[in-house]
C-alpha cells in the first residue's frame, strides 16, 4: 500500500518523541527505551511503578489516536495471524536478548554516540530491510505480506 | 533537591512523557505498518519518513542528553540510571538481527506495537500478545543461565 512521504509531520512527531525522552530523563533519570520499560515491568524489575504509569500514559496516547485521528492507527499491514505471531515473538525476544529497540538504541543510544547502539542499529535496521525486501519481493505471493508498494 | 512526594511526581513525569511519546509516534507515522515497511523496503515504494523521525528525535533528544551527562543528579531522583554495557558481544548482535527479522516481517517495534494495540483489533493483539510472550521467554532464559552461572562459580 502506498503511503505518502510526510516530512513535517514525521520531523515534529520524532522531536515529540524525543522531547518525551528528555523528560523522563531530565527529572525521573531513566532512559525511554520502551522494550526495556515493558520488559523490566515483565519480570517485577525495581521500578516497576514507574515503568506502568509511562505504560499507562502510552495506552492514554493510544486512545487519543485512536478517538481523534484514527488514520493514524490503521491496524496490521499483513494478514497472516502466524506470520505476526512470528514476528511478536521476534521482536519480544530480540529487543530484550539485544537490550534495547528503535527508542533504547536508536533515539536514546545514538544521541549518546553509544558504540552498543550505533552497532545495534545498524544491524537490526540491516535485518528489517532484507527482511521487508524478501517477504515482499520474493515470498510475497505465497506469505501474503503485504503487497509490494 | 527534596520534595514533599517525589515518587508521586516520578509518577506524573513518567505518565506525562508515556503520552507524548505515544502521540509522537501516532504523528510521525510510527504507528502505520504500511509507512514502517515502506521505509524499510527499499526496492518498492520508498517512504523516506522514519528517517526523519529518528533524526527529530535525536535533535531535540542529544542536547538534552549530552547537558546532563555532566550533571550529578536529576531533578526527582537520586540518580541518572545510565547503560553500563560497553561491550559489543554475541547477545547484542543476534538480538539485533532477531529484532529486525520480526520488525521486518510486521513492521511494529514495541512503542508503535503498544499503541497499536490499544485499539484491540485482533491482528495487532496476537502480534503484541507474542511480543510480550517473547520478552518473558528471554527474560526466563536469562534468570535460568545466570543461576545455572553462580551455581557453577559456587561448585
Amino acid at each position: 500500500m502506498h503511503t505518502d512521504f510526510t516530512p513535517i509531520a514525521s520531523t515534529l512527531g520524532g522531536m515529540l518523541i524525543g522531547l518525551a525522552a528528555a523528560l523522563l530523563l531530565v527529572f525521573n533519570g531513566r532512559i525511554a527505551g520502551i522494550s526495556g520499560i515493558l520488559g523490566g515491568l515483565l519480570e517485577a524489575a525495581e521500578g516497576w511503578s514507574w515503568r506502568g504509569v509511562f505504560l499507562l500514559g502510552m495506552v492514554l496516547g493510544g486512545v487519543g489516536l485512536l478517538i481523534f485521528a484514527p488514520a493514524t492507527v490503521p491496524g496490521a499491514a499483513i494478514d497472516s495471524l502466524p506470520l505476526l505471531a512470528v514476528a511478536g515473538l521476534l521482536v519480544g525476544f530480540g529487543t530484550r536478548m539485544g537490550g534495547g529497540c528503535t527508542s533504547g538504541h536508536g533515539v536514546c543510544g545514538l544521541s549518546r554516540l553509544s558504540t552498543r547502539s550505533l552497532t545495534a542499529t545498524v544491524i537490526f535496521m540491516g535485518a528489517a530491510m532484507l527482511t521487508t525486501g524478501v517477504t515482499r519481493h520474493v515470498l510475497g505471493p505465497w506469505v501474503g505480506a503485504g503487497g509490494a508498494g | 533537591m527534596t520534595h514533599a512526594q517525589p515518587r508521586k511526581r516520578q509518577h506524573l513525569v513518567a505518565g506525562i512523557a508515556g503520552l507524548l511519546f505515544a502521540l509522537g509516534l501516532g504523528l510521525a507515522g510510527m504507528t502505520d505498518p504500511n509507512k514502517v515497511l515502506n521505509f524499510l523496503d527499499l526496492f518498492g515504494d520508498w517512504d523516506p519518513s522514519l528517517a526523519l523521525v529518528m533524526g527529530g528525535a535525536i535533535l531535540v533528544y542529544a542536547p538534552v542528553s549530552r547537558w546532563l551527562q555532566g550533571k550529578s543528579s536529576p531533578r526527582l531522583a537520586d540518580q541518572f540510571h545510565w547503560p553500563t554495557k560497553r561491550d559489543i558481544d554475541s547477545k547484542l548482535v543476534g538480538g539485533a538481527v532477531l529484532f529486525g527479522v520480526g520488525w521486518g516481517i510486521a513492521g511494529y517495534c514495541p512503542g508503535p506495537a503498544i499503541v497499536a494495540a490499544t485499539g484491540a483489533a485482533g491482528p495487532v493483539l496476537v502480534f503484541f500478545a507474542a511480543m510480550v510472550l517473547g520478552m518473558f521467554l528471554y527474560g526466563l532464559i536469562a534468570r535460568r543461565r545466570d543461576t545455572l552461572r553462580a551455581a557453577r562459580k559456587a561448585a
